[in-house]
């Protein structure tokens, strides 16, 4: 028979081992893709496989931004303008709408409330991909095929019902009390807003934008469908010009990789410090 | 100069009418409290007369000014909600001085007032704390000096002692009470607590399922209840209520027993109407351990139930026709339950309110 204490430890060393199997699932392709952004193309499909690079070089990138000898012609600088600007865009109105969606339905009541929030919510039920016909179809009626605003829109309507959901969470957890008692002390609604309310949802409203900036940044089966040119290409679409017909550039490929995700790791790493669990509510008894 | 006037004020939900036409009347500098059961409109009215609803018909004016259109912060008044809405965000500083820094105050100015509020509310020692670091108390005075620091023309209180515990709620009822004696203004105070409203009010409006019910000084609200509702629901332990009949002049229970009719309110009934007799614990006392010595009584005895000792006086519940009633026992000796013990009925007391309406048969 087993005691107790030995069977917890046996648990817990079981959880380890699992959470551990989890881990290396979830990070070593990301690992994979990272080593290989610094070696050379021949190393990576070497039997047997070559873990640490043997040569790192930053050859690779070298090669994307056309700095070098080799040189492979991808425009990649045109690509990332294409990428930031789409995923900031896209971000910023996205969190807009998902500011003043949430706040409604946090604060106000109004006809068809739940059913609109549910519909926001089931839109997300249906894969971005099986809407890329009909959104193809008119976006070539009317001319945003290949343009930064087509996906724009697109990757607002996509983001919008995980915003509206999210922040409507933050301000639904500030009594509303908070904002009237702001009206009395001589505010309007919106100064209201802005000087109690906003500060209050900002770590929500954070976590939504980088929610929303990474779903754009990262996209890559709409903006395949919809792209075309160095007018709107995305570095996620990009990462196909590595693929000629009989080979692929994997170095490359990792390459281009590390250079998008660099970018949001940054980004994420500004943004975590708003992120941690909002603010302790001491305004209102507990 | 702040009066501030209800009239045929209405509150309708869409169809729902919770506010059914209210008229009151504050005067200047007076401390009224709106006193009533949960759910009976008692914040709906504050909040109308804050501005945080709409009135859905009548008026409200605040001083000269009809206030039906104006927003919150034109109204010149400062509340106090139940769970106190600090801004998490702020010190107690900035707490204290957000509405003169809206108001756009000088810096100096804003200084002088927060530390002046601060003083009348003992608040010095916490002023660069968050809200999440005081208790309760603590709390509760912030939110009553960011009150205070504006100078409004009134303060509206929304049941701010009700998140204390007891012995706190005590000590704060008595600052609210020494606060309005330093800063003099108009105070419309909400609650629930029928003590509340009797220990601070200079007159009490007790509120009923969106009616006013009665509107007077605590001690006329207390002595002399327009009806049944009012008779129960203020005073503690509650006034005994019992069903009766008037027959030949006395007041005739259900189990045949009888009381003479109160000499003052001999020619207020009719024979063979049919009444509630009101007595107050208070005047029905075993003999010898009433409060004052009985004028105009009656004697009964009664069985006992069970006595709550409470030191200086000793509950006592009995049955009287069959119902429960209470009474107490001042300068109070041992009582077991099952005694039998001979009772005075202070009549100049009683109260006899008709059946049929509820209302009291007492002329006004
Ligand atoms: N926003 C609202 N919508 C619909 N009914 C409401 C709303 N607010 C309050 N009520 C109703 O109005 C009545 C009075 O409420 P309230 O003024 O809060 O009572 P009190 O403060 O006396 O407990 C209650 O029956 C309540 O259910
Ligand atoms: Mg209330």
């Amino acid at each position: 028979m087993m005691n107790g204490a030995l069977k917890k430890r046996l648990g817990a060393i079981g959880l380890w081992v699992l959470t551990f199997i989890l881990m290396v699932v979830m990070c070593v392709p990301g690992l994979w893709v990272v080593l290989t952004a610094f070696r050379p193309n021949g190393e990576v499909l070497a039997k047997p496989p070559v873990w640490i690079p043997e040569n790192p070089s930053l050859l690779n990138f070298a090669k994307i931004f056309g700095v070098g000898v080799d040189q492979v012609a991808i425009p990649v600088p045109a690509y990332f303008m294409n990428s930031l600007i789409i995923a900031l865009t896209s971000t910023a109105v996205a969190l807009l709408i998902g500011m003043s969606g949430g706040y409604a339905f946090a604060r106000y009541r109004f006809k068809f409330k739940n059913g609109m929030f549910l519909g926001l919510m089931l839109s997300r039920t249906v894969p971005g991909i099986a809407l890329s016909l009909p959104v193809f179809m008119i976006w070539s009626r009317i001319g945003l095929i290949d343009a930064k605003l087509g996906l724009i829109i697109v990757y607002v309507a996509l983001n919008v019902p995980f915003t509206i959901w999210l922040i409507d969470g933050f301000f639904r957890q500030i009594p509303k009390e908070m904002s009237e008692a702001a009206q009395v002390d001589g505010c309007t609604r919106w100064q209201a807003f802005w000087k109690i309310e906003f500060p209050l949802a900002k770590s929500g409203i954070a976590s939504a934008g980088i929610f929303a900036f990474l779903t754009s940044w990262n996209e890559y089966a709409l903006a395949s469908n919809l792209t075309r040119s160095t007018d709107s290409k995305t570095l996620p679409v990009g990462l196909m010009d590595f693929t000629a017909q009989f080979t692929i550039d994997w170095a490359g490929m990792s390459a281009m990789a590390v250079i998008i995700i660099i970018p949001a790791l940054i980004l994420t790493f500004l943004v975590q410090k708003h992120l941690i669990a909002g603010l302790t509510f001491g305004g209102v008894k507990g | 100069m702040a009066e501030i006037t209800l009239k045929d004020v209405v509150k309708r939900y869409g169809k729902v009418e919770v506010v059914h036409g209210i008229n009151l009347d504050i005067a200047h500098n007076e401390f009224v409290v709106l006193v009533g059961p949960s759910g009976c409109g008692k914040s709906t009215t504050l909040r109308m007369i804050a501005g945080l609803e709409d009135i859905s018909d009548g008026t409200i004016s605040i001083g000269p000014e009809v206030v039906n259109d104006l927003p919150p912060r034109k109204r010149n008044i400062s509340m106090v909600f139940q769970n106190y809405a600090l801004y998490p965000h702020m010190s107690v500083r900035e707490n204290l001085g957000f509405g003169l820094k809206i108001a756009k105050q000088d810096a100096a100015t804003i200084k002088r007032r927060v530390d002046e509020a601060a003083d009348i509310l003992g608040l010095d020692a916490l002023m660069d704390r968050t809200p999440a670091e005081l208790s309760g108390g603590q709390r509760q005075r912030v939110a009553m000096g960011r009150a205070i620091v504006r100078h409004p023309e009134a303060f509206l209180f929304d049941e701010p002692l009700s998140n204390l515990d007891a012995k706190l709620r005590v000590q704060m009822r008595t600052e609210i009470k020494k606060l309005h004696q330093k800063v003099k203004t108009t105070v419309v105070y909400v609650t629930h607590d029928q003590v509340e409203a009797m220990t601070l009010a200079d007159r009490i409006v007790v509120m009923k399922d969106g009616h006013i019910e009665q509107v007077g000084t605590p001690m006329d609200v207390f002595n002399h209840p327009v009806n049944t509702f009012v008779a129960s629901f203020i005073g503690s332990p509650p006034m005994n209520l019992l069903p009766a009949t008037v027959q030949n002049g006395t007041v005739v229970f259900s189990d045949g027993k009888s009381v003479p009719v109160p000499a003052r309110l001999k020619d207020r009934v009719r024979e063979g109407q049919e009444v509630i007799f009101g007595l107050r614990p208070d005047d029905l006392t075993p003999v010898g351990h009433g409060i004052a010595e009985a004028g105009d009584s009656a004697r009964v005895a009664l069985d006992i139930i069970l006595s709550e000792p409470l030191g200086t006086e000793t509950i006592l519940y009995t049955t009287i026709a069959g119902q429960e009633a209470q009474g107490k026992m001042f300068g109070p000796r041992n009582v077991l339950p099952g005694e039998t013990l001979e009772f005075d009925l202070a009549m100049d007391k009683a109260h006899i309110f008709d059946a049929e309406s509820g209302k009291t048969v007492r002329l006004d």
